[in-house]
């Protein structure tokens, strides 16, 4: 947890500062992307660091994602360590080749002789407005494939800590950033930190329920915890951090303890991370389980433009404080 | 015993040395590719087997050009690749049967040959699904400074795969060393290449700015000197190259694919095969030009069959792995 000589950051500044650190530390490695140079991103993320480490590590590149993903393996494999840089999560779809045939399957197709050291950097989340191709959260997908791991912190300091390991990691790391946490301040210590990937966080010690949830879900079910207690229900909030190694431990000990367990995650609901995750608290917690496990996803349809209709595809504190104190009722 | 044609031998011996290199760098390809299909048919190897017999000009021609540390990629059809840049048959043979020796302990088979050692960053299953990987590493090779060129081997079928012209626009925009090298067999699997590819071949590279050669692909000498020109321009920072070469895949898209006539007839198989074989043509030089005698290019023939015996007979010993190693090698 935050140590001393912390400041509040926002997300956006957390993840700067850990590429930034990295930049400092190991000359190989580079960012490249659409728009990652002077402009910074749509988002601004990367503002400042293309003035420090110039044109030669900060690479803009042309609206060509399956091409700079496939040059970030083969940079990857050959000495250097990029960073690569996927302004929307919706545009997964066309590195998809790169990164499920070539990244994920490089170093077990040649027995363990190459490796791809890269980190592909992007996003995820609804309620932006944005509509059906720019909203979606496909971490599920990337979670299937072997040779991938995925991380998708959920907080500033989680930011920084987490792509830290991610871009020092041996293997193709998939991070996602959920677009609507940029502006999300927390504690972030100034000195150098790393998080272990396949640890997942205790953000909320409770009695009652367990709430696991994922990226912005986190900061969701961290509300929806808030509102339990006024009505006397006491919740524990868990963030896997990674959904890939996934700290199976500490879900089922938190789900033993509490006798029930919500899953909330932004993917889709169907064939998605809160099946599996439901699946391994069921397989391992079943015997200490007073109701089922429910999960909370995104409503099944293309994330919508309307805002009244958009809002009520993802989950709110809400939805979830009156998922739980539903299931606390019930045992 | 000391002839008039031994004589001329030494020589030349210099200049002959890197044909006579190449000549047998061909037949070990050819002969490699022999023993496969013999494999094949005899149901020792599993899977699939896409065989580069007659294309080995092209993979020997471009692979002279390179220094050990330099990077391919290659292809479904990538065992004359893997074996050109310098991949040792006996460990190749063992990948193709999917034993611990092999090259990938088993893990790739025939389509993901990788040897770090020499440079190949991997055969490729995905048509086209290089590009970036080779490409890449031309972005390494730039940054670290090193003076490393990477060659992009892929067959006219990855024309019609996006990703190539994405790099080759990058390539051409970060002027990274990178040879992208067409092999036109004339056949997209079971299709002729012109129901495929519109307009002019060539002309995809300027298209982006990449200067674009062709070459006869059968012929060993034009291939090597074209690709050492381009080889050395990229080496020199001056950017990527777009080489086609034209070639002829003796046999089917791999070795089950036997009754060819609904795509191509035995009479044009027959016309690539007797007229411009690579290795014959190779060899009726090399004597005309007396770098050999036809019985030293018999021998080193000969060698070289015992050679891949051996090779084959290493693989057919070889152990498999064990179950366990599945798990192994998912992560570094």
């Amino acid at each position: 947890m935050p140590e001393i000589a912390t400041r509040e950051l926002t997300f956006a500044q957390a993840v700067r500062e850990a590429l930034a650190e990295e930049m400092r530390r190991d000359t190989r490695v580079c960012i490249f992307g659409e728009d990652v140079a002077e402009a910074g991103t749509p988002f601004k993320v990367l503002s400042g660091l293309v003035e420090e480490f110039g044109r030669e590590r900060v690479l803009d590149t042309p609206i060509s994602e399956a091409g700079f993903t496939g040059m970030g393996v083969g940079a990857a494999m050959t000495g250097l360590r990029p960073v690569v840089d996927i302004m929307f999560g919706d545009f997964l779809t066309l590195t998809m080749d790169q990164l499920v045939n070539q990244a994920a399957k490089v170093h077990y197709m040649s027995g363990g002789t190459w490796k791809v050291p890269m980190v592909l950097r992007t996003t995820l989340g609804a309620t932006r407005r944005s509509a059906a191709q720019h909203s979606q959260s496909l971490h599920a997908w990337l979670s299937h494939v072997p040779g991938l791991k995925v991380a998708m912190p959920s907080t500033p300091y989680d930011a920084k800590g987490l792509l830290k390991t991610a871009i020092r990691d041996e293997n193709p790391v998939v991070f996602f950033e959920d677009k609507m946490m940029y502006k999300l301040k927390g504690p972030v210590p100034e000195k150098d930190y790393t998080i272990p990937f396949g640890v997942a966080d205790v953000k909320r010690e409770g009695e009652d329920v367990t709430i696991v949830a994922t990226s912005s879900m986190v900061q969701v079910a961290l509300g929806a915890a808030e509102l339990l207690e006024k009505i006397g229900i006491s919740a524990e909030v868990i963030d896997p951090r990674t959904t890939w190694p996934l700290d199976e431990k500490t879900l089922v000990e938190s789900a033993k303890k509490t006798s029930r367990a919500i899953v909330v995650d932004e993917g889709y609901g169907r064939y998605g991370v809160t099946g599996e995750i439901a699946s391994v608290i069921a397989e391992g917690a079943f015997y200490n389980l007073e109701v089922p496990v429910k999960r909370m996803g995104a409503m099944h349809v293309p994330i919508p433009f309307s805002p009244p209709l958009e809002d009520v595809t993802v989950p709110t504190e809400q939805t979830v404080f009156e998922a739980a104190r539903g299931f606390c009722e019930k045992g | 015993m000391t002839t008039a044609t031994e004589q001329n031998k030494v020589i030349d011996g210099v200049k002959a040395e890197p044909w006579m290199r190449m000549y047998r760098r061909m037949v070990i390809i050819r002969l490699f590719e022999e023993q496969v299909n013999d494999l094949y048919t005899r149901a020792l190897m599993p899977g699939l087997a896409h065989l580069y017999s007659g294309e080995e000009a092209v993979a020997v021609g471009i692979c002279e050009a390179l220094r050990q540390t330099d990077y391919i990629t290659s292809t479904h059809r990538g065992h004359g690749h893997c074996l050109a840049k310098g991949a040792a048959p006996d460990r190749m043979f063992a990948e193709l049967l999917g034993k611990r020796a092999g090259y990938c302990k088993g893990k790739g088979g025939s389509m993901h040959i990788a040897d770090p050692a020499s440079g190949n960053l991997g055969a490729n299953a995905i048509v086209g699904g290089s590009a970036g990987i080779a490409t890449g590493a031309a972005l390494s090779a730039k940054r670290l400074g090193k003076g490393q060129v990477a060659v992009c081997f892929f067959g006219e079928g990855a024309l019609g795969q996006g990703v190539l012209y994405e790099v080759m626009n990058l390539a051409a925009l970060w002027k990274l060393p990178v040879i992208y090298a067409c092999e036109n067999n004339l056949y997209n699997e079971y299709t002729h290449y012109s129901e495929t590819t519109a307009g002019d071949i060539l002309a995809r590279g300027p298209a982006f700015g990449v200067p674009a050669e062709s070459v006869d692909g059968q012929d060993v000498r034009a291939v090597y000197s074209t690709a050492q020109r381009l080889v050395e321009r990229a080496r020199k920072g001056e950017g990527p190259a777009f080489l086609v070469c034209n070639t002829y895949r003796y046999t089917g898209h791999h070795v089950g694919d036997i009754n060819r006539e609904y795509y191509r007839s035995k009479q044009e198989e027959q016309e690539w095969k007797t007229k411009r074989d690579p290795i014959k043509n190779l060899t009726a030089w090399l004597i005309e030009q007396k770098y050999a005698e036809k019985a030293k290019l018999d021998e080193i023939e000969n060698e070289v069959r015992a050679e891949m015996k051996a090779a084959v007979e290493f693989a057919i010993t070889a152990p498999y792995p064990s179950p366990e190693e599945a798990q192994e090698d998912v992560y570094a």
